[in-house]
């Protein structure tokens, strides 16, 4: 059965290219079910490999398509290889593929470019198969970049608003950045092993060089940083909340953003061949990454800039997984994490959908009574991603803090403390949308008119920043994605807003993520081995090197008890500013937070000043070095041969005195050198 | 001693031969003259060629010789085609005013 392999990619590949020739012709509604059946398929046939790939000995199963760049020694196929590890993403990346195509279909229903949307999306789920799929660096470079392109096309997909254009460029250029370390890594290990396949340089790498294996793993791990949103290139991801808010759940949250995770989970062994700094290295980076993203995310104000500064927290959790030698840890975290924020997205979406378009948390409240199963699902995901058992969420970020503390006191009390902040945060979105006083209608006139003070200042603040960026011809995406809800939501004024519940395709993938958001932990209990399911599924790619904790009883249950003490404080707290108000959230939501700790806006004034002046410095030196180092070659010939020319003087007699001269000449050598 | 001092006498000869070819060749402008110029040169050098087989009593001194006068009668062919075709188009001509290739 696992023989179907190819099938999974080859589906959305087939939607993708009837989708791209006729989709105008096919249209709304009939694009997205095309779209919807062809991941869905996908995912049924991802069922069945899976229930094949048991009798597969050591559940690895490799399938070749076809030689793709057979060049000398360099040798790339178009091969597949699915082990546990490709087998889980594939299942997940699949599952909720399709349900949030199903959920756009309700979503973008009438839209003037709906079967383009599709097309995107499809393209975009060939492309994420291919790469947690592919048995070498280079097919995986391929859906690397894949899932870059698609989540350029689709976070501009409204490209008509500036901004909207503006984030895309910059999820662009960001991921870049990134890109480059993946290649150099590529270049790396075929240098050294001479081979880009898993199987076949994986299995070497305990032999190599120390600072060999530092050096593939750390440039691995800039790709990584680039595509998965951490410190320094997680700028990218909250303003790619400007696409669709499905794109949010499914590239944003889900998929795209762990590619870099699975990319170190599947190159462990490089990691545990380096140097012991590295994974230090990769641990605090997550740990910072996870508490900065959480700080900033307790002061935003747009419902769904929070769930995109907690996905880069939650990310952030991932790579401390990975660093401290949790590999199981994040790949649990990483599907429990795909559910959950999938379905938080969806529900945020699914508010926005109901409230037409507006996406400021400060004008909702009080929505759980209008819209019952997005409230329902939303407070599943909230408890999950808020760490309240039995909720997955719970179960995996217990399990992460578990290998942080076993890396260093440290880094597990950053990681409580950022648990702390989510339950905080996520707690404060939910009492702001679902629970409160409805500040939206009539109702919320006088709120209004308090809180425009606030407004104004956050407006001029914003307009400033569109003013500075622009003399610094730098867009600061932040600022004008923060302005837009603002202006959005003063043009069709409060009065006649009437929340509604979304339609059933919107409504169902939501029941089921809840569900599944829900019911998550199940993979992987902590309590003894038999109840560690993914640990154990996943033993044949990352056992080796995965870090055994061997905790006693005692020990796991003042973890769990901990925990949740954490979850329920957050909660607490959230409660008694949001709900009772006995503080002033003014003092909770610092500008510092919610301007991002300004790291936006400092790159927009180095890029629009000294960087400026720096890479003007580039440029010149490019014109005159480099071009002139050219343009140079190119005058000395053209000089030298203006003098030479005049020797072909086009007197016949005169070159044949010069071959007489010149057979002259070298007799008289030959004679004069040549001893007889 | 007589046969090599009539040896050296040929080699004298052909090098007087070879060196009027060369100077004809390099002071005349009439490509006609020109060619027989070359022609000359060409025949002491054949001449050189069987001086040298005989001294050497080695034959294939003579059979290079054949070779030079299947490539002269090839050379002359194309030469004198080359000389009959310049002067129709340009009567008159020497190889002086034939320079439209000069650089």
């Amino acid at each position: 059965m696992v023989e179907l392999l190819w099938l999974i990619p080859a589906l959305p590949l087939a939607g993708f290219v009837v989708l791209l020739f006729f989709g105008k012709r096919i249209g709304e509604p009939l694009a997205g079910w095309l779209g919807t059946a062809m991941v869905a398929l996908s995912f049924l046939v991802s069922i069945v490999v899976f229930i094949g790939l048991w009798d597969q000995p050591e559940h690895t199963y490799d399938l070749k398509l076809f030689s793709w760049i057979p060049a000398g020694s360099f040798h790339v196929d178009l091969a597949f290889l699915l082990d546990p590890l490709s087998m889980t993403m594939v299942l997940f990346i699949t599952g909720i593929a399709a349900l949030i195509h199903l959920y756009s279909i309700g979503y973008m229903h009438g839209d003037s470019r709906f079967p383009r949307f599709f097309t995107y999306l499809n393209l975009f789920v060939l492309s994420m198969l291919l790469l947690v799929l592919g048995d070498n660096l280079v097919v995986t470079f391929l859906g690397w970049e894949g899932v870059g392109a698609c989540s350029y096309f689709l976070i501009s997909f409204w490209f008509e608003k500036d901004a909207n254009a503006t984030a895309g460029k910059k999820a662009f250029i960001t991921n870049r950045v990134g890109d480059w370390g993946f290649m150099v890594g590529t270049f790396v290990v075929f240098f050294t092993f001479g081979t880009v396949k898993y199987s076949e340089f994986l299995p070497l790498s305990p032999g190599l060089a120390q600072s060999t294996a530092t050096l593939i793993a750390v440039m691995l791990f800039i790709g990584a940083i680039g595509k998965s949103a951490q410190i320094p290139l997680f700028i990218w991801l909250p303003d790619a909340m400007a696409g669709p808010t499905p794109v949010s759940a499914l590239i944003h949250a889900a998929t795209m953003v762990t590619a870099g995770v699975y990319l170190l989970v599947r190159v462990n062994p490089i990691l545990a061949a380096s140097f012991s700094w590295l994974p230090w290295l990769i641990a605090i980076v997550g740990a910072l990454t996870a508490l900065l993203a959480a700080s900033i995310a307790i002061a935003q104000t747009d419902i769904k800039k929070v769930l995109a500064y907690s996905t880069v927290s939650q990310l952030g959790y991932m790579f401390l997984a990975v660093g401290s030698g949790g590999y199981s840890a994040a790949i649990f975290h990483m599907v429990t994490h795909a559910f959950f924020k999938a379905c938080l997205f969806l529900g945020s979406g699914s508010v926005i959908h109901g409230m037409h378009e507006e996406q400021d948390m400060r004008r909702m409240g009080a929505l759980r009574k209008l819209m019952p199963i997005t409230a329902g699902t939303f407070i599943v995901g909230w408890l999950s991603i808020a760490g309240v058992p039995p909720f997955s969420g719970f179960w995996s970020k217990d399990d992460i803090l578990s290998y942080a503390l076993h890396k260093s006191p440290v880094l597990y009390a950053i990681g409580l403390f950022t648990a702390l902040l989510t339950a905080f945060y996520m707690s404060r979105q939910v009492f702001l949308v679902f629970f409160g006083k409805a500040r939206w209608g009539e109702s919320g006139d006088a709120e209004l008119a308090a809180m425009e003070a606030h407004t104004a200042a956050h407006d001029a603040d914003a307009t400033t920043d569109d003013a500075r960026s622009d003399d610094l011809g730098e867009a600061t995406v932040a600022a004008a994605a923060d302005a837009g809800p603002v202006a959005v939501a003063t043009e069709h004024h409060a009065h006649d807003v009437h929340p509604h519940e979304s339609p059933w395709t919107m409504t169902i993938p939501l029941v089921v993520l809840a569900v599944l958001s829900a019911l998550g932990g199940l993979l992987n209990l902590p309590f003894n081995e038999n109840t560690e399911l993914l640990n154990k599924w996943l033993e044949p790619v990352v056992g080796a090197n995965q870090v055994h904790l061997g905790l006693s009883g005692a020990q796991l249950t003042v973890e769990l008890v901990v925990s949740t003490i954490i979850a329920l404080l957050g909660i607490a707290i959230a409660y008694g500013v949001y709900l009772q108000r006995r503080v002033d959230p003014e003092r909770i939501e610092l500008p510092l937070f919610a301007n991002g700790w300004y790291i936006d806006h400092g790159i927009s004034v180095f890029a629009g000043g000294p960087g400026r002046r720096l890479f003007e410095l580039v440029a010149t030196f490019d014109r005159v070095v480099i071009d002139g180092a050219v343009n140079g070659v190119g005058r000395l010939t053209r000089g030298g041969a203006t003098r030479l020319r005049t020797v072909q003087n086009g007197y016949v007699r005169w070159y044949a005195l010069m071959v007489g001269l010149g057979a002259v000449l070298i007799i008289a050598f030959v004679l004069t050198q040549v001893t007889f | 001693m007589d046969t090599s001092n009539l040896d050296i006498a040929y080699l004298a000869l052909s090098a007087i031969l070879f060196g009027l070819g060369g100077f004809g060749l390099l002071v005349r402008r009439n490509p006609l003259v020109m060619i027989m110029c070359v022609e000359l040169m060409l025949n002491a050098v054949n001449l050189t060629f069987v001086t040298f087989g005989r001294m050497l009593d080695d034959i294939s001194g003579q059979v290079i010789v054949f070779f030079v006068l299947v490539v002269a009668a090839a050379e002359v062919v194309v030469g004198l085609g080359l000389v009959v075709a310049m002067a129709r188009r340009r009567p008159g001509a020497t190889a002086d005013d034939l320079r439209l290739l000069r650089g």
